[in-house]
């Protein structure tokens, strides 16, 4: 089969990018954790940076959560190298903010805003007034360009370029045989048409939610797949965002209910086949449908956020491990152990992306069908 | 620092610049890739099915034509057959036919052969039976001239004459 011999392509691409980044990352993530932690706990300062406690949770967290900067490397002296993404904040008292993150670097406070650096809003821009007292009532409204935001930009713009250059490739080949990006390209696309969208949204409805599960499917999997890549641009953990993946799971909401006919709301309001008494006096099977509405895309959102984030999880532990042994004899071992895991996290990568298009595809199904 | 409890809560900076890159990449892509590619796709396939139903239909032709070529060389083969066994029961016919030509002129010419004989036969006993007749009369005058010169003689003549005329008589 095709798409056997372009999953395989994919893998092995895959594999020997991660493969490199990984042996990128062991050296470059070292410096970086210990100068975290050194600011942490000011007992240990101590200069040799082999006595530092590393604390996996913090490495981990740190790893897969949003930030306001793109941390890309960190030279053998310590330094950070990042990119400094635009923060977008608006609060009442001070209007909207725009400025590099910059300013708001290891704890700095700029224009009255500073980004938390522990507590439940770890991570947020919040207000401080002129004592140094942070207002936690109030919090601005923060639309800054996030590492996420930022990585769903390249993603978006590579998806762009990507099936741009295939509709034009289409245009010049006409309806003669796939070649080159086509040959690559085609039977994933195929593959979303012919084993998703036709077998459950039928024949004659399918082309409507084509664009949209199109889209989903390459959004959510190359977004997977450079989370994979440690290294700049990839390696934001964007469908291990929760915002992201309720994001998407909200359009397909919207998608169910806005096309939904008459079957789906009479199988809502008014279930057939089932004892009247469970609709009346106390609308028992109402309120069950109702919730399951709200269930299917919430399902959705869980699942695509826990696979990817756990995903990350179990990489980023297995490298932690090697800090936690403090000895380079374990690399070998944690290497081997990662190449693996990054092999089953190609196929989440294809699996998460699948099972989100293909139940949206179904739930979608389900809803615009006529009687049945 | 409960770090767990901010992955589960979604950043509403987050939601909303995602709404925003993922609408415009669907509406960009909806207009520039999808709509080429899937009409491209399909007219490919429709161009594909076209072919195949062509070549189907050419089959079908070809099938037909190749059958009613078998009914006409089956016809001809017929045909052939018939005009042979007509040719053959002529022949046979003409062969009967002068084979019995030939006989009945055959017996004519013997039966007119053997009237011939027959006829000469009779002519000839006749014949001899006349000769037989007039050289008895010539025997027996002379005879009867040397006989009769004395009528002794005479009368024992004409009785032993009798005698033997009685005797061969018939």
């Amino acid at each position: 089969m095709r798409l056997k011999k372009i999953f395989l392509i994919y893998s092995l691409i895959f594999s020997l990018s991660v493969y490199a980044s990984d042996l990128y990352a062991f050296t470059q993530d070292h410096p970086g954790i210990n100068s975290v932690s050194a600011t942490e706990d000011p007992h240990n300062t101590e200069e040799g940076d082999e006595n530092e406690a590393f604390d996996p949770r913090e490495f981990i967290f740190d790893h897969i959560s949003d930030s306001h900067e793109w941390h890309i490397f960190t030279t053998p002296d310590g330094h950070h190298v990042s990119i400094y993404l635009p923060v977008i904040v608006y609060s009442k008292s001070k209007g909207l903010n725009v400025f590099s993150s910059k300013h708001l670097a290891h704890g700095h406070e700029y224009r009255g805003f500073i980004i938390m650096n522990e507590g439940d809003l770890e991570g947020d821009i919040v207000e401080v007034d002129d004592e140094g007292i942070v207002n936690e009532k109030n919090l601005p409204l923060d639309l800054s360009i996030t590492k996420n935001v930022a990585a769903m930009f390249v993603v978006a713009i590579l998806l762009l370029w990507l099936f741009i250059a295939l509709a034009r490739s289409y245009r010049k080949t006409g309806i003669s045989e796939p070649k080159g990006l086509q040959g690559f390209l085609e039977p994933v696309v195929l593959f979303v048409r012919d084993d998703i969208a036709i077998p459950n949204l039928g024949e004659e409805k399918y082309e409507k939610y084509m664009p949209y599960l199109l889209t989903v499917f390459f959004f959510i999997l190359l977004n997977n797949l450079m989370g994979l890549i440690p290294v700049f641009p990839g390696g934001a953990n964007v469908t291990g965002n929760i915002a992201v993946t309720f994001t998407l799971a909200a359009f397909t909401m919207i998608i169910i209910n806005f096309n939904g006919g008459r079957g789906y709301w009479q199988h809502i309001f008014n279930t057939p086949g089932v004892p009247w008494w469970l609709k009346i006096p106390l609308p028992l099977m109402p309120i069950v449908e109702l919730i399951g509405v709200i269930a299917k895309p919430f399902a959705l959102m869980v699942r695509l956020f826990a696979n990817i984030t756990a995903g990350h999880i179990i990489v980023l532990s297995l490298v932690g491990l090697i800090f936690i042994f403090q000895s380079v004899a374990f690399a070998p071992i944690s290497i081997i152990m990662v190449l693996f895991m990054d092999f089953i996290e190609i196929l989440v990568a294809f699996l998460q992306a699948y099972i989100f298009t293909l139940l949206s595809a179904l739930f979608i199904g389900l809803a615009v069908r006529e009687e049945h | 620092m409960i770090l767990a409890s901010n992955l589960t809560s979604p950043e509403l900076g987050t939601i909303v610049w995602t709404t925003i890159i993922f609408l415009l990449l669907l509406l960009l892509l909806r207009i520039f890739a999808w709509k080429p590619i899937m009409d491209a796709i399909k007219a490919r396939e429709e161009s594909i099915k076209g072919s195949l139903e062509s070549a189907e239909e050419a089959r079908e032709e070809m099938k037909r034509l190749k059958a009613d070529n078998e009914a006409i060389m089956e016809e001809a083969r017929k045909e052939r057959d018939e005009l042979l066994r007509e040719a053959r029961d002529a022949r046979d016919k003409m062969i009967a036919e002068a084979k019995k030509q030939a006989k009945n002129e055959a017996d004519k010419l013997l039966q007119k052969a053997l009237t011939g004989i027959e006829r000469g036969k009779t002519m000839a006993i006749n014949d001899i039976r006349n000769q037989i007749a007039s050289l008895s009369v010539e025997i027996a005058e002379k005879i009867l001239d040397e006989k009769l010169k004395d009528s002794r003689e005479q009368n024992k003549l004409i009785e032993k004459l009798l005698d033997d005329m009685d005797l061969k008589g018939n």
